[in-house]
């Protein structure tokens, strides 16, 4: 199995702001690889470089096998890009916009009609051939997927595919994405500022944060890095004085103060939680609250970059 | 690094619908499609521009026709017939999908369009298809009301067409000002006031009074506006007849406009398509 995505010091300058500053990664054809981090962190730059939205500024980056500065026909071919927001045009109904975008990737008519059909599960039957500035937030972003899925790329990039979505629509958003890779092999390229949806999607996670990849690997290999346990505590009172009592037992192996938080990472949970207590205790805080927990990528991200991810809603 | 995946079909399974490169006449097509389907939808871009030159086409001649008329040696000049051009360039100048690409870059449509396999050119030539259709289509109102108030066409059915083809060039002609505004900056605002082209060409030239009753100063404005040789093309055939000296400048007044303006526009586009 080949890479269907390979990038090599990958970077982006906009005069003399560095959106990216140097980034590799290697994505496995098949392979649903998460590109976790917070808002303006260099995310969607990343994406708009590898689906030859925008030339890098440095580096090179190689997208199913093609160049992304020399060969952006043949990429434009065969992946399928769904933009932060669902950029769609709203005079236009859902079948409409499917329809353009088949004819735009070379299909004839019986196959447009075909693939509306096969992708009309995503979009609620009824709406298909109405307007689309009658679509919710959640049914846009639907059409917009199906809109990316019409000629079956091979490679699909989601870019934060669930953001500002209710409940119900990121699940179902998170169905189809398992689905595709699953049932069709679709390699993915996910970025979003959600760790759950990280953890609950990705094979792979890459983190970044202020335009460099400061961590990546499996969801359960990162979370490993930070430790088998993580004991929050949430103090009232000298929260430096609390870390410097906890970071000295023998117990501890990592401590990341967050606000009036400190994630505090253990080999043994169980057996730490009690000597913690004790040490915050005797450091003359007032402990609001004491939770023991397995590690989240929220803590891995705390680790890796120093605080934690801020979300939109 | 290590080898890439391979694309080759060999490596897909054989009953999967997939991309291919459409061709130019197909993504043209296409792209056009979407603008025409659009027309109807949107009323209010070709309301105004039925409505504005209809009333100044109404009042010039209630104002000017006697007046125009009865200047001595000016016994058959037919005034409604002079101002109905005047109110077909009016109509049909400055109507274009531009605030609609300007919508579609904020919207992030046009990048959605930029990462299809389509020809970047289309992505213009496409919309320009759907005005040259729009603005034939809103020359016929005016003409009908130039019939009901008595205008005939000298040169027949065939004068009528190419009549309504000249002001449909003209005002493809015209749109690529706004295309390129609207491509250099994406701004809505940048586009409305390309409106401010409109009336250096619209008034500076011989659109309410004839070319030899304007005082000098206009008169050697009018001499450089391509308009006033477009308004005399027009005027030839729909009162003259094939008078082919006065129709070929208005066709290479034109042409010299469209090189301008689709100059700007393609440069405009090609900024903002080459992934800076």
């Amino acid at each position: 199995m080949g890479n269907a995505i390979e990038a090599e010091g990958l970077g982006r300058s906009f005069g003399e702001v560095e959106a990216v500053k140097s980034v590799d990664i290697e994505v496995a054809d098949g392979e649903i690889y998460g590109f976790l981090g917070p808002n303006g962190a260099g995310k969607s730059t990343v994406v708009k470089m590898l689906t030859t939205l925008l030339k890098p500024s440095r580096g090179s980056a190689r997208v199913l096998g093609h160049d992304v500065a020399t060969a952006a026909d043949k990429i434009r071919l065969d992946i399928g890009v769904a933009l932060q927001d669902a950029s769609l045009d709203k005079k236009q109904s859902g079948r409409e916009i499917l329809r353009m975008q088949g004819r735009l990737y070379g299909l004839t008519k019986p196959e447009v009609d075909k693939r509306i059909d096969e992708l009309a599960h995503l979009i609620e039957f009824d709406a298909i051939d109405r307007m689309v500035d009658t679509y919710s937030g959640g049914m846009e972003r639907r059409l917009d997927l199906a809109a990316s899925l019409m000629h079956n790329p091979r490679l699909l990039f989601l870019d934060e595919p669930t953001t500002g979505l209710d409940p119900t629509s990121r699940a179902f958003v998170w169905q189809e994405v398992k689905r595709l890779n699953e049932e069709l092999g679709t390699t993915i390229f996910l970025t979003t500022q959600y760790l759950e949806e990280a953890d609950e999607l990705a094979d792979r996670v890459g983190i970044i944060n202020a335009g460099t990849l400061v961590g990546e690997g499996s969801p359960t290999e990162l979370k490993s890095e930070v430790g088998s346990d993580v004991i929050v505590a949430r103090v009232t009172g000298n929260v430096a004085a609390a870390e410097a009592a906890v970071a000295a037992l023998e117990v501890v192996d990592h401590i990341d103060p967050a606000g009036d938080e400190l994630v505090i990472s253990v080999t043994n949970g169980a057996a730490a939680v009690s000597p913690v207590a004790v040490a915050l205790d005797a450091s003359g805080v007032q402990v609001a609250e004491l939770t023991l927990r397995t590690p989240t990528l929220d803590d891995v991200f705390l680790e890796l970059t120093g605080a934690r991810i801020e979300v939109d809603a | 690094m290590t080898a890439t995946t391979d694309l080759s079909d060999s490596a897909r399974p054989a009953d999967v619908i997939r991309a291919r490169p459409s061709g130019f006449l197909s993504d043209l097509f296409t792209i056009a499609g979407r603008g025409l389907r659009s027309i109807p939808r949107e009323p209010e871009v070709f309301i105004p521009a039925i409505f504005i030159p209809a009333f100044f086409f109404i009042v010039n001649i209630g104002a000017l026709q006697d007046l125009t008329e009865a200047i001595p040696g000016n016994s058959d000049f037919d005034y409604r017939a002079f101002q109905m051009p005047t109110a077909i360039i009016f109509a049909v100048t400055g109507i274009s999908r531009a605030p609609g690409l300007v919508t579609d870059i904020q919207t992030g449509y046009f990048d959605r369009l930029l990462l299809t396999p389509t020809r970047r050119v289309p992505l213009l030539l496409g919309l320009q298809i759907a005005d040259f259709v729009l603005v034939c289509a809103l020359t016929i109102p005016v003409i009908i009301l130039g019939f009901i108030l008595g205008v005939g066409f000298e040169t027949g059915i065939l004068g009528f067409v190419f009549f309504v083809l000249m002001a449909g060039l003209w005002g493809l002609a015209f749109t690529g000002f706004p295309y390129a505004i609207a491509l250099k900056t994406g701004n809505p605002a940048a586009v409305a006031t390309s409106f401010i082209l409109f009336f250096p060409f619209a008034f500076l030239t011989s659109s309410t009074v004839p070319f030899e009753r304007m005082t000098g100063w206009l008169q050697t404005i009018a001499r450089f506006n391509p308009l006033t040789y477009i308004l005399d093309a027009m005027r030839v055939v729909l009162s003259d007849g094939w008078e082919w000296a006065t129709i070929g400048k208005g066709l290479l007044a034109i042409g010299i406009v469209f090189v301008i303006s689709q100059s700007l526009a393609m440069a405009a586009l090609r900024g903002r398509v080459n992934q800076e």
